[in-house]
């Protein structure tokens, strides 16, 4: 059905002509579901929109034979290639909420695409547009058919971007990275959805992800790529079972899963003793009956409704819920961002909660208790290098000297192994991985007994995100740091955290060790998130 | 109509800034240097009948006294009178008001009707040689001072070509003014069909309107551009793009009206600095504006004129304002829910 053969793509920029793919082919037959997974600047998504022309400015196709059903794709024509957008071939995209207009009702965005392949005409679009919202199993759509996008839910959001891109019926539906910013129910309500359209319509479809475990789960072959070639195809079963290419193999190694340990996760030279971990008995962090209350538009909402746990020395509490459970609430709290509208933080027997967050950053306490944020890119100022971004707490916190700290970030540099010469670089002269550990070396940098990881890897590709999480096992036994880490990828839970709270609408639904919640959870909610994480898969060890 | 409840609420946080404009106008009049009570005596005026002067203006009751008074004169429409002019001050803004509303607002059409679609074109070729040309256009339009432009215009048409008719003023003294309703002479002289005194304020318009339209195109021309580039490179256009829209509707349909937000802001920025700047321009035409009725009142410390120019400037911006609001709230559904 789709054939591309030795498909070249450049982009022209600052710094001269960049080639993004380089020679890929690919075949897709009638009815069957590709996956093309790699980490990111691997060329996937440029791949996808090379196939629909769709490149940003400067992109450019430089060879390639693109054959869908007998169309060349790479030499037809613009008018062409605009019928063949959204009624042959259609795409869905990550981000759902960015992904449509923001000041336009979705029913019309649906009708637009309609009316432009004459699948509707003036009078019956909008019932036309209503039957596409309803294919897509939005209930009540007539009424959703008048909301904007920020009145909907992000998995609602990409339902009508699944609709928008289903409404005139194509035959090839291609997903870029469809479940990205998505809650981990909704990820798999949306991913089912997906599947259960393109088995009904026989329709073909390309997925585009870095997440191995949805790969597996949704795709009969699989396409592994790797800075613009494919390095590995084959049926799913056998490209994550049994890898051939060395990078297949790391990229399946790094994908926390069932049964894995921390060192794992890195490829086979670099895993190292890991460290003795042994938290304590003794407490160092005591939440209790947290209350947060917020103004809302009608009438006061709790964020988050009286909650208690509590994280021992050199313990790690994993803290797992879905966006609005009031974990980002919760953290806010406990480091002291943010004051709570009752409860107590009890932390080495003190009660923080007395301080008021305005004026805690002058409180000796403050170092005791640092934050490592989710996006290190945006949590870093542009304009400070990263030595000035780890020095910036000694200068607040300590009374050392510029000599006394300029030794300190060498030797926390190292601590997190910052290579020396990166210290003078500007964030964006950095990687994300490089960024991570800026980020985490500012946080220990006053010597913290308490550190909260707020989704520290969430943006790291998984072989960056191995390393992270290596490293942040490695300082908590060095240090003797206490963590709570807060996540929605219970995989990576699991293999961190001794403790895990698992919050929903504010609440604490189950606690416990790690093991047996995980294993065994009492609690509905706790049963559906696990559910629907998808399991990546484990490699068949090689005899 | 629930997209009502937010306009409405906006006119009624207007409120409270005109009372504040009130205040300030008759606190900064005061503070003005000069005895406004010696100048309405007159020069040959003693002691004694400069006082009476004073107690007949109010001037020697206690501040908040005259306050008072101001408020009740304000109230029943009365702005005093203008000692330039002879005239009540009421008269003269509501003759010269018009002038200068008319000429800003025929300046920002022609400006932004060249200026927007100018803009979206270079946005769609940024790097191009469009782009650059447009760059070059408008940054020579704002770098020339008005009075420079305005010359360079009367001579060119006026004394080379003799296209333009003599810049004097709103219309040239072979026509009649048109009755006024509106005082915008184009909208008065269509309303009672007199065509020929239309074509006659048209031309008398069309030179400084031009002149500021030159000058104000550069700010509007680079924020559509901006804003279109930024709203091109945004996600939603490439789902647009991926299902096949037509070029027309992606760029139109969807990102102009993303791209209009910033622009009417600036727009509404051009407005109110035009409004107030223009005063060079209505004195190289000789157009009867009130920018130069209140540079003309200052002057003379004509302290009624100033007060009443600076409280119809203000309250003009306060209109200003809510319209751009309103226009907001139309153009972007998020607005309105935002706030608590």
């Amino acid at each position: 059905m789709l054939t591309i053969k030795d498909l070249n793509v450049a982009f022209r920029t600052r710094r001269g002509i960049v080639d993004a793919v380089k020679g890929i082919s690919l075949e897709l037959g009638t009815g069957e579901t590709l996956g093309i997974v790699g980490e990111s600047g691997s060329g996937k998504s440029v791949t996808s929109y090379a196939l629909m022309r769709i490149l940003d400015a400067g992109g450019t196709i430089k060879a390639a034979d693109v054959t869908y059903s007998g169309i060349d794709l790479a030499k037809a024509t613009e008018r062409q290639m605009g019928d063949i957008r959204g009624r042959e071939i259609s795409m869905i995209f990550q981000n759902p909420r960015a992904a449509l207009n923001p000041i336009r009702k979705v029913g019309h965005q649906i009708e637009d695409v309609l009316r432009r392949h004459n699948r509707a005409t003036r009078s019956d679009a909008k019932a036309k547009a209503i039957e596409a919202m309803e294919a897509v199993k939005i209930r009540d759509a007539a009424s959703r058919y008048e909301a904007y996008p920020f009145e909907l839910s992000g998995g609602m959001c990409q339902r009508i971007v699944i609709a928008i891109a289903l409404a005139c019926d194509p035959r090839l539906l291609i997903a870029d990275e469809p479940t990205t910013g998505l809650d981990i129910t909704t990820q798999k309500a949306v991913m089912d959805l997906v599947a259960e359209l393109i088995r009904d319509r026989g329709m073909s479809a390309i997925v585009i992800t870095h997440d191995l475990g949805l790969a597996a789960q949704y795709c009969d072959r699989i396409a592994v790529m790797k800075d613009g070639v494919i390095v590995e195809t084959g049926p799913s079963a056998e490209v994550f079972g049994a890898p051939k290419h060395a990078y297949t193999q790391r990229l399946v190694d790094a994908t926390p899963r069932l049964g894995a340990t921390t060192r794992s996760l890195l490829p086979a030279e670099a895993r190292t003793p890991e460290p003795l971990h042994r938290p304590s008995d003794t407490p160092l962090l005591e939440v209790k009956s947290l209350v947060k209350t917020f103004a809302g538009k009608s009438g006061p909402v709790q964020a988050v409704k009286g909650i208690s746990f509590m994280v021992r020395e050199g313990e790690t509490v994993g803290l797992v819920g879905e966006s609005g459970c009031g974990k980002s609430t919760t953290s806010s709290m406990v480091v002291r961002l943010m004051d709570p509208t009752s409860g107590q933080i009890l932390f080495a027997g003190e009660d923080l909660a007395k301080a008021p967050a305005a004026g805690f950053a002058k409180d000796p306490r403050r170092s005791k208790i640092q934050m490592v944020f989710q996006d290190a890119t945006d949590s870093l100022n542009p304009r400070h290098t990263a030595a000035r971004a780890i020095e910036e707490p000694l200068r607040q916190m300590t009374r050392d000297g510029g000599k006394a700290r300029r030794e300190r970030v060498r030797d926390l540099a190292h601590l997190v192994g910052l290579p020396q010469h990166l210290l003078d670089r500007f964030p964006h002269q950095l990687s994300g991985g490089q960024k991570a550990r800026v980020g985490i070396a500012r946080a220990i940098a006053v010597d913290p007994r308490f550190l909260i990881l707020d989704e520290p890897t969430a943006a790291l590709d998984v072989s960056i995100q191995a390393v992270v999480l290596n490293l942040l096992v490695d300082l908590r036994s060095r240090l003797n740091m206490s963590y709570l880490f807060v996540s929605h990828d219970l995989n990576v839970v699991r293999l961190l955290c001794d403790h895990v709270v698992v919050m929903q609408n504010g609440a604490i639904v189950e606690s416990g060790p790690v093991a047996t919640v995980m294993d065994a959870p009492t609690n509905p909610y706790t049963a559906s998130l696990i559910d629907a994480a998808p399991q990546p898969p484990v490699r068949q060890l090689a005899a | 109509m629930e997209r009502l409840k937010p306009i409405l609420t906006r006119i009624a946080q207007a409120i409270p800034v005109v009372v504040g404009v009130v205040v300030i106008s008759f606190v900064l009049t005061r503070a003005l240097p000069g005895d406004p009570a010696v100048f309405f005596a007159g020069a040959a005026a003693d002691a004694a009948s400069i006082e009476q002067v004073r107690s007949e203006l109010g001037l020697d009751q206690p501040l908040p006294v005259q306050f008072l008074y101001y408020v009740q004169d304000l109230a029943s429409g009365d702005l005093g009178n203008s000692v330039s002019t002879g005239q009540p001050v009421a008269t003269d803004l509501a003759r010269r008001l018009p002038a200068s509303l008319e000429l800003t607002l025929a300046a920002l059409l022609l400006s932004c009707s060249i200026a927007v679609p100018l803009g979206v074109l270079a946005a769609t070729r940024p790097g191009s040689w469009v782009d650059h040309v447009c760059r070059v256009l408008v940054t020579t339009g704002v770098s020339m001072p008005t009075f420079f432009t305005g010359i360079l215009l009367i001579y060119v048409f006026y004394y080379l070509l003799g296209w333009a008719p003599s810049p004097l003023g709103r219309l040239d003294f072979m026509y009649i003014e048109p009755d006024r309703v509106t005082g915008f002479f184009l909208i008065d002289a269509a309303l009672v069909g007199d065509w020929e005194t239309w074509l006659a304020a048209l031309k008398q318009l069309a030179l400084p309107a031009i002149t500021l339209a030159l000058f104000t195109m550069a700010p509007i021309a680079r924020m559509t551009r901006a804003a279109m580039l930024a709203a091109l490179s945004s996600d939603f256009i490439r789902t647009a793009r991926a299902a096949g829209l037509t070029r027309r509707k992606i760029l139109y349909g969807y990102a102009l009206r993303n791209a209009l937000l910033p622009v009417v802001t600036t727009l509404g920025m051009v407005f109110s600095f035009t409004l107030g700047a223009n005063v060079l321009v209505e004195k190289v035409f000789a157009w009867p504006g009130i920018g130069s009725y209140a540079v003309e009142a200052l002057v003379a410390s004509d302290y009624a004129a100033v007060q009443g120019f600076v409280l119809a400037m203000a309250l003009l911006f306060v209109a200003l304002n809510l319209v751009i609001d309103i226009a907001y709230a139309a153009i972007d559904p998020r607005i309105g829910f935002e706030s608590q």
